[in-house]
């Protein structure tokens, strides 16, 4: 990460990366997912659950040895782009070679195509899985930092925002969370990961809950405030019994992770994004 | 068990009593032998449908016309599949939420459908239209696609081509692994143990 000088990077870089991160993040899960499905194992104590999370490793291993994505919902494809302030992009439009990466990688990678058109009316198909959900970011620095999460609708649908008054404090932040939890139940591929996103605005919870799926598991909040509860709501999370698939047992999630934001004084938005047990993304910095 | 379900062997887990294999199309006797809980093989036919396509076969029911495949006896799997690439049957071929195809159930059951496949819960309505048909749902591992897709040797589009991954297609199976989640007597596997495990 340098400073002070300017760096030129060609939009056909962006396009290259994100072509490679789509057909990875499918088909190469995450080494710490492969450890929590590998860590849950030990917990579990339900045969059938336990029968199921060691199809899903199973699944992780055979995706990776075939070159076949791991969940045929292949997803609609976000993409955060984190361009240090420092980078003078030159070659033409980046949000036109974004789209071109995820175009060429879903076709290229045998992903499937699944974004329709328009949300309302006829829902045709784009067939090329374009357009991507993309974030720009600007931050310190001279490169670029990319990372592709192909987002499932199982469980993006089964996500939920609220805006509670600021006196639900604590409590009415918990019982939210593990309410939208609850209320998915087995429908959205559980063991999940929890995305919480606290504070902000209406539109701005729901992208901290997302950021907070997209961090690597095994990673806590910063402030040991937001550590602990991240701790206690997923403990409150497996005593539901729901379970692998919502066949019953101790291991519901995986991980429930927070993040964070100031808001204003009569405000507390509180976002829940979940992500299955195929939470996937991956990386890289030009 | 007698009639076309065979008992394989014993899992001894999760309080399912077999895995019990099932060959398509589904007969009543076959499917009035299967209890929730049940792990069960299938080997056969799968027909895909997805939202658009459920749409689509509604219209056609509603419309008196004919639909593109013969349903009676048959399953439906609510999944779509990724490309397959070069050599290969199929691509990635999971299970997608059965619940958004929830309205579409009781209209199908009385047209002669016998067998779902997805994943997650199904409304009341559903599970009734099960019972009084005689029917089965079954869920298989949401998210395992790429292990599933080793239990599909063929797989052709019968309609919808320009719809893509909700195009419905029918697939080829040996021993497609699934478990029984509503069984044609009406019981639910998740009301089953969706408090055995749960701590107060």
């Amino acid at each position: 990460m340098g400073y002070g000088y300017l760096r030129e990077i060609s939009v056909d870089q962006v396009a290259e990366a994100v072509k490679r991160l789509c057909i990875e993040s499918n088909v190469k899960m995450p080494a710490e997912l492969s450890y929590a499905v590998a860590q849950a194992l030990e917990r579990e104590e339900s045969p059938a659950g336990r029968k199921i999370l060691k199809q899903i490793l199973e699944n992780h291993r055979i995706a990776a040895e075939e070159a076949i994505p791991a969940c045929q919902d292949t997803g609609i494809t976000l993409v955060f782009l984190e361009i240090g302030q420092d980078v003078h992009l030159i070659g033409g439009d980046l949000y036109d070679a974004v789209n071109r990466g995820v175009r060429a990688g879903y076709i290229e990678g045998y992903l499937r195509k699944s974004v329709v058109k328009d949300p309302l009316f006829q829902r045709e198909n784009s067939g090329d899985n374009t357009p991507a959900m993309t974030y720009v970011e600007i931050v310190p620095g001279n490169s670029i930092r990319i990372t592709v999460v192909p987002k499932g609708a199982g469980a993006e649908n089964a996500s939920a925002l609220r805006m509670l008054p600021p006196h639900a404090g604590l409590e009415g932040v918990k019982r939210f969370v593990v309410e939208t939890v609850e209320a998915a139940g087995p429908d959205a591929c559980p063991p999940y990961v929890v995305g919480v996103g606290i504070g902000g605005t209406f539109d701005r919870a729901p992208l901290l809950a997302k950021k907070a799926l997209v961090r690597p598991l095994g990673t806590r909040h910063g402030d040991p405030r937001y550590a602990v509860l991240e701790q206690e709501l997923l403990e409150e999370i497996n005593q539901l019994g729901i379970g692998p698939q919502g066949l019953g047992g101790r291991v519901t999630a995986f991980a429930v992770h927070v993040e964070t934001a100031p808001c204003h004084i009569a405000s507390l938005p509180v976002a829940v994004n979940l992500g299955c047990h195929v939470n996937r993304a991956a990386r890289v910095t030009l | 068990m007698t009639g076309d379900g065979v008992i394989v062997f014993a899992a001894g887990q999760g309080g399912s009593r077999l895995v019990v294999q099932i060959q398509t199309p589904l007969s009543d006797e076959v499917v009035l032998g299967l209890k929730a809980g049940d792990e069960v093989r299938i080997t056969g036919v799968l027909y895909t449908a997805r939202d658009a396509a459920h749409e689509k076969l509604k219209r056609l029911l509603l419309e008196g016309k004919e639909l593109p495949f013969d349903i009676r006896g048959q399953i439906i799997y609510y999944a779509g599949p990724t490309p397959a690439k070069p050599g290969r049957a199929v691509g990635a071929c999971g299970p997608t939420t059965s619940r958004r195809m929830d309205p579409y159930v009781p209209l199908l059951l009385a047209h002669g459908l016998k067998g779902m496949i997805g994943k997650g819960r199904r409304s009341a309505s559903v599970t009734q239209a099960i019972a009084q048909h005689h029917a089965v749902y079954m869920v298989t591992i949401g998210g395992a696609a790429a292990l599933l897709s080793r239990h599909i040797r063929k797989a052709e589009v019968v309609a919808y081509p320009e719809m893509g991954p909700e195009a419905i297609y029918k697939l080829t199976i040996e021993e497609f692994p699934a478990i029984v989640a509503t069984d044609a007597y009406g019981n639910d596997v998740f009301a089953q143990v969706s408090n055995s495990w749960r701590r107060p």
